[in-house]
């Protein structure tokens, strides 16, 4: 039954046109100002900082702790990786990137090319463990069996003195800074020019979360990530240099002392030096409250 | 007289908004494939074209084999059709055709809920229920495989499939079921040799559609597949860990610079995602215009 509509109710399509057209303009607000600077337009100042996602909580904590020190300032933090946070510094979105490697030269040179000079401040430490399910036999490896495990040479953990079980080798996506230094340190053992890549085989999942949930329900697997993000149902292992060498369990003391072989700074990186609400939020992070919430988390404080 | 002119105007505005609405659709797709070829074709200079065709897919190195990336697409959403397509059309046979009518206003609003739920969700579901549930009842060595991922896919595409198939089923005019009957078929012989048949274009639209949903959706099967990188040969690749495009764009898009290398590859990437969905958009239409044809000479 075809409906037909009153001849009056035409101007009604018509102002019902007009309304969706007002309201679409609407939407379409204006461009918002670049985020890239600290907008001193009311009282409030925001810092924008993006990056690791092995430092995402502690970035979240100080700047929470911040808000009390500072009330002026409001510190915004995303994570989605290191490369991601030098990324969006390299395109002026973010004020802070935080990092859990060094900036690469490519990088570098990009961010020159665009007329920017990234600056490094060393805020943290952090130890890389390496975790596997808690029912796995096995406590201790070396490095160099590790890079021979990850490089897809090792496929059993009958190979390391464990059961007779397939390894299935979990890793973070590439655009984790734990995932770039696991490759030069580990697999590579610090000699970057060798050609030794993770096993195709390798899971790369997308989150800490990920590996985490992985490694508590399957016994086959192994994988790696900040201490930070290691809970009580998971198995650490020792780690030792080389065959023969003292194998040790990350801790704040082992990391400070240098016994323990995976660990590595993290950064923020700043658009060339940082003045003003910058410097005095690094000048705060780098102090003895911040650097108390770094042990909290289990990372290790700077100095 | 008044009456009329005032009539005229409202209604060619929106015959006009209506005719630019339609043409609106043409020009996205021509704006997005322009995008994707503007942002894709420079890797093809910048990279050598036998190694994009290499096996080996590691950006942070400039190693672009997009091979396991095709691959591991075509094992997954093949994997999900497989699963997809006897669950989703036997249901939606049976709630056109079996089900009595209270229980067909009850499935039918039911499935159609399932299609809303946010696919992050489902990928979590995955990751930490079903994934364990794949490895130990099968004993392979992760539950992160291309299985997974087919099986998420299907209980995704499945609610779209059902809805299309069902409503395609239900414009079967019922003269049709009542010849088939009154010849002496059986139920099953009419569903199977009458209904189906003659509904074919609109089941085979809703087949499409769920290969559509399965070969564009990301977010559940980056999480549940592992996006290990490897070649998927043979069929023990359904249960081993896959890497598909749709994952590997999300997890890698965010972390490139701008206009490098890794981000033209990416869109290259995109590019050939396009064209998958463009092939089997064509090949569902040529179908169906084929019928059609067959039909409309068997009329005259």
């Amino acid at each position: 039954m075809p409906t037909r509509r009153p001849p009056g109710s035409a101007p009604g399509w018509l102002i019902g046109l007009l309304a969706l057209a007002a309201l679409l303009a609407a939407c379409s607000s204006p461009p918002t100002p670049a985020a890239g600077t600290a907008q001193p337009g009311g009282e409030q100042l925001v810092l924008i900082n993006k990056g690791s996602d092995t430092m995402v909580n502690l970035a979240l904590a100080w700047a929470e702790a911040y808000e009390a020190v500072a009330p002026g300032v409001t510190v915004s933090v995303t994570g989605g990786g290191s490369g991601t946070g030098i990324a969006a510094l390299l395109n002026g979105t973010v004020d802070l990137a935080n990092a859990s490697r060094p900036i690469s030269e490519g990088e570098r040179a990009a961010a020159e090319a665009r007329g920017l000079i990234p600056v490094e401040h060393v805020v943290a430490r952090d130890a890389i463990a390496i975790v596997v399910h808690p029912d796995n036999p096995v406590a201790a490896l070396t490095l160099p069996q590790l890079s021979a495990m990850y490089s897809g040479q090792i496929t059993n953990w009958s190979q390391v003195g464990g059961e007779d079980r397939p390894i299935v080798l979990l890793s973070r996506e590439t655009n984790s800074g734990t995932h770039v230094y696991f490759l030069e340190h580990v697999l590579r053992l610090g000699d970057n020019e060798q050609p030794i890549f993770f096993s195709p085989e390798t899971l790369l999942l997308p989150s800490s979360e990920g590996i985490s949930a992985e490694v508590r329900q399957n016994p086959n697997a192994i994988g790696y990530d900040g201490l930070g993000y290691v809970t009580p149902d998971m198995k650490t292992v020792a780690v030792a240099r080389a065959e023969g060498g003292p194998f040790v369990l990350p801790a704040i003391a082992s990391v400070t002392s240098g016994a323990y072989p995976i660990a590595r700074d993290l950064y923020i990186y700043t658009a060339g030096e940082p003045t003003g609400t910058e410097e005095d939020y690094l000048g705060w992070v780098l102090g003895p409250a911040a650097q108390a919430i770094v042990a909290e988390l289990g990372f290790v404080p700077v100095e | 007289m008044r009456a009329e002119a005032v009539r005229r105007w409202p209604e060619m505005i929106v015959e006009a908004f209506i005719r630019a609405a339609g043409y609106s659709a043409v020009l996205f797709v021509g704006l997005i494939l322009f995008f994707l070829l503007r942002e894709g074709l420079p890797a093809f200079a910048e990279v050598p074209f036998d190694a994009l065709f290499g096996t080996r897919w590691y950006p942070i190195e400039g190693y672009y084999g997009l091979l396991p990336l095709v691959g591991g697409t075509l094992v997954v959403t093949i994997g999900a059709m497989l699963i997809a397509m006897p669950f989703g059309l036997g249901t939606a046979i049976f709630i056109a055709e079996i089900a009595p009518r209270w229980a067909r206003e009850l499935l039918k609003p039911l499935v159609e809920v399932l299609a809303g739920l946010p696919s992050v969700v489902l990928g979590f579901l995955g990751m930490v229920a079903m994934a364990p549930l794949v490895r130990t009842v099968l004993d392979v060595p992760t539950g992160l495989s291309a299985l997974s991922g087919s099986i998420l896919l299907a209980g995704m595409a499945i609610p779209t499939l059902v809805s299309v198939a069902e409503d395609a089923l239900d414009a079967v005019p019922n003269s049709y079921r009542d010849a088939a009957l009154a010849l002496g078929a059986t139920r099953w012989q009419t569903i199977w040799r009458v209904t189906v048949p003659a509904a074919r274009t609109g089941v085979l639209t809703a087949v499409m559609l769920g290969v559509g949903r399965a070969i564009g959706e990301t977010m559940t099967v980056m999480m549940v597949t592992g996006n290990a990188a490897r070649m998927p040969l043979g069929l023990a690749a359904f249960f081993r860990p896959v890497r598909t495009m749709t994952a590997t764009i999300a997890a890698e898009m965010g972390e490139v610079a701008n206009g490098s290398e890794h981000y033209h590859v990416l869109f290259t990437v995109g590019l050939v995602l396009f064209i998958f969905s463009f092939i089997v958009n064509l090949a569902a239409g040529a179908v169906v215009f084929q019928q059609r044809k067959r039909a409309e000479r068997l009329l005259s």
